[in-house]
């Protein structure tokens, strides 16, 4: 759906050049919820607005869609959709006669856009307040209308600036629920964020990126099972004596290190390593006290990835 | 064809905001009024004005001031738009880009002539006497400086970006231009060096103009040749806004 090579962008402020987005390849399949990841001016928005035709591209080249976004925006433009990050619509219009009139925009007829705005009202759960004027709707609101907005042509490819940023955690909750909805219509959606749990939440794949470039990409578990694997710790109230190269042979750990109070080890997968552990231990004889699974984060990613973690890297 | 459709599509809409919230158009037409019932009355003391046919003289003025002003300021509404998002979400559609300025200088220019209409209507009773046809020349002629300023406007509003910086550049543009034009007072009253720097702002043309046309001689040469004058620069600052526009809004 996207295809991207060596995408660049730089902006000048005064004398200085700001390299905003410095070579970004990516390769976005079709009907997957694709995740762009990184710290507030890490080059997110930058190249979203590239793809979406808002900014053009200093260098590199782009597939959107099936179209050549450097020769031909202006058909890339009726193929996708876009929500922007600060919101779209005028204060003294309703949703209704928005989202018809977006539809319209979008050289549909009277009434096929009336007709898809019906429907997306219903789709979005609009219909409360659909024929109040947008200024009076909440942040939540506000933002389904700005999706309905970006999606009334049925586009095959949306994209998402920051769809949860400022949201309360229950509207959020509901723009996932919409986001899954669109992509099991057969939508690929392309979303920007930089909520660690968002990412991995809502996304088949991710793409981490810092200063931009991008240092990470696949799925959330495989980029946390590269980073990290699953950590075991076992407290255990005597020595832990053979158990300790007993487990060390197991073929689902990967390290094991002595720590003062028991055992901790490194596993490939802690929700089946954990029983296997368990009689092991239970085996040996040796007393358990307690047990504890870490499973790492994206966070931990883009620690291992970035050096630093992504809540210092925002601030 | 998809030109006009868009631009029609735009037009309506604006059309739409300003019915829901006239007050902007209240707000432009309360000036010139307060000149028309306040000042005006001072003119009819004046003999160099010919007394009784004072407002005959002020009138004119007070249209090309309004259609100055009234379309100069238009810039700051889009800069509230770029900054509500709903420019760039109708930039990823495929909407014309010329059709975005068409559409908002139309909304401009149809406001424009309604505050014209009823600052006209309300001068009627004060004894001011104008033929249908000359009225219409001079609103047509109305209607390109309105096009004119609201087209310059949108250009600049996407230049600076900035309400900040747009107000004193806007304002460092008129107010010369207004003074210039002998709107509130004919320049025949001025010294020579006044009338001569006038003689090359368009506007003082525009005011002449439209002054001959409420004396009912629409045959005077001001006429044809402000007409020519503000036609060739609508059309400047169209084809320029409209680059701006293309450029920016991409």
């Amino acid at each position: 759906m996207i295809k991207t090579s060596g995408l660049r962008k730089s902006f000048r402020s005064g004398k200085t050049t700001v390299d905003a987005v410095r070579g970004v390849d990516l390769d976005v399949g079709d009907g997957e919820i694709f995740g762009f990841l990184g710290p507030n001016g890490a080059g997110k928005t930058t190249t979203l607005r590239m793809l979406a035709t808002l900014i053009r591209p200093d260098g590199g080249s782009a597939l959107v869609a099936g179209v050549d976004l450097m020769q031909r925006p202006a058909e890339v433009r009726r193929r996708i959709g876009y929500v922007a990050q600060g919101g779209s619509t005028w204060e003294e219009v309703s949703a209704r006669e928005e989202l018809a009139y977006q539809g319209r925009l979008h050289r549909l007829s009277p009434a096929e856009s009336r007709r898809r705005a019906a429907e997306a009202i219903e789709s979005f759960q609009l219909t409360e307040f659909a024929d109040r004027h947008c200024k009076t709707y909440s942040g939540g609101q506000r933002r389904r209308l700005d999706v309905a907005l970006g999606v009334i042509h049925r586009p095959a490819l949306v994209f998402l600036d920051e769809p949860t940023t400022g949201l309360d955690p229950q509207s959020r909750a509901h723009m996932w629920t919409e986001v899954r909805r669109l992509r099991d219509e057969g939508m690929t959606v392309f979303l920007t964020t930089h909520y660690l749990e968002e990412a991995d939440a809502l996304c088949d794949r991710v793409a981490i990126i810092d200063h931009g470039a991008i240092v990470a990409l696949d799925t959330p578990a495989e980029l946390k099972r590269q980073v990290a694997g699953d950590v075991v710790t076992l407290g255990l109230g005597a020595d832990p004596g053979p158990l300790g190269s007993e487990l060390e042979r197991a073929p689902y750990v990967r390290e094991i290190e002595t720590t003062g109070t028991g055992l901790r080890l490194v596993v490939h997968d802690g929700p089946v390593a954990m029983p296997q552990v368990l009689r092991c231990v239970d085996a040996a004889g040796v007393p358990l006290t307690s047990i504890e699974l870490h499973r790492p984060s994206l966070d931990d990613v883009f620690l291992a990835r970035t050096g630093r973690t992504l809540r210092e890297a925002s601030s | 064809m998809t030109l006009a459709r868009d631009t029609w599509l735009v037009f309506t809409r604006q059309v739409i905001l300003v019915l829901r919230n006239p007050v902007w158009v209240i707000v432009g037409i309360f000036q010139p009024l307060c000149f028309l019932l306040l000042f005006g009355p001072l003119l009819k003391g004046m003999p160099q004005l010919g007394g009784g046919d004072a407002y005959q003289v002020f009138v004119p003025g007070l249209l090309i001031q309004l259609a100055m002003f009234g379309t100069m300021f238009v810039g700051f509404a889009l800069i509230a738009e770029l900054r509500a998002g709903v420019i760039e979400r109708m930039r990823v559609t495929p909407v014309s880009r010329l059709a975005l300025l068409l559409g908002r200088c139309g909304r401009d220019v149809v406001s424009l002539l309604v505050q014209s209409a009823i600052l006209v209507g309300l001068a009627l009773p004060f004894g001011l006497d104008v033929g249908p046809g000359d009225l219409a020349l001079a609103f047509a002629m109305l209607a390109l400086i309105g096009l004119l300023f609201s087209s310059f406007s949108y250009g600049v509003a996407l230049v600076v970006r900035s309400e900040d910086a747009l107000a004193p550049l806007l304002n460092s543009v008129t107010i010369p231009l207004l003074l210039l034009s002998g709107i509130l007072l004919p320049l025949t009253l001025g010294p020579g060096w006044l009338r001569a720097i006038a003689k090359w702002n368009p506007f003082s043309w525009a005011v002449d103009a439209a002054r001959a046309l409420f004396a009912g001689d629409p045959g005077d040469p001001h006429v044809w040749k402000a007409l020519v004058i503000v036609t060739v620069l609508a059309a400047l600052a169209s084809v320029w806004s409209a680059r701006r526009f293309a450029t920016s809004v991409r």
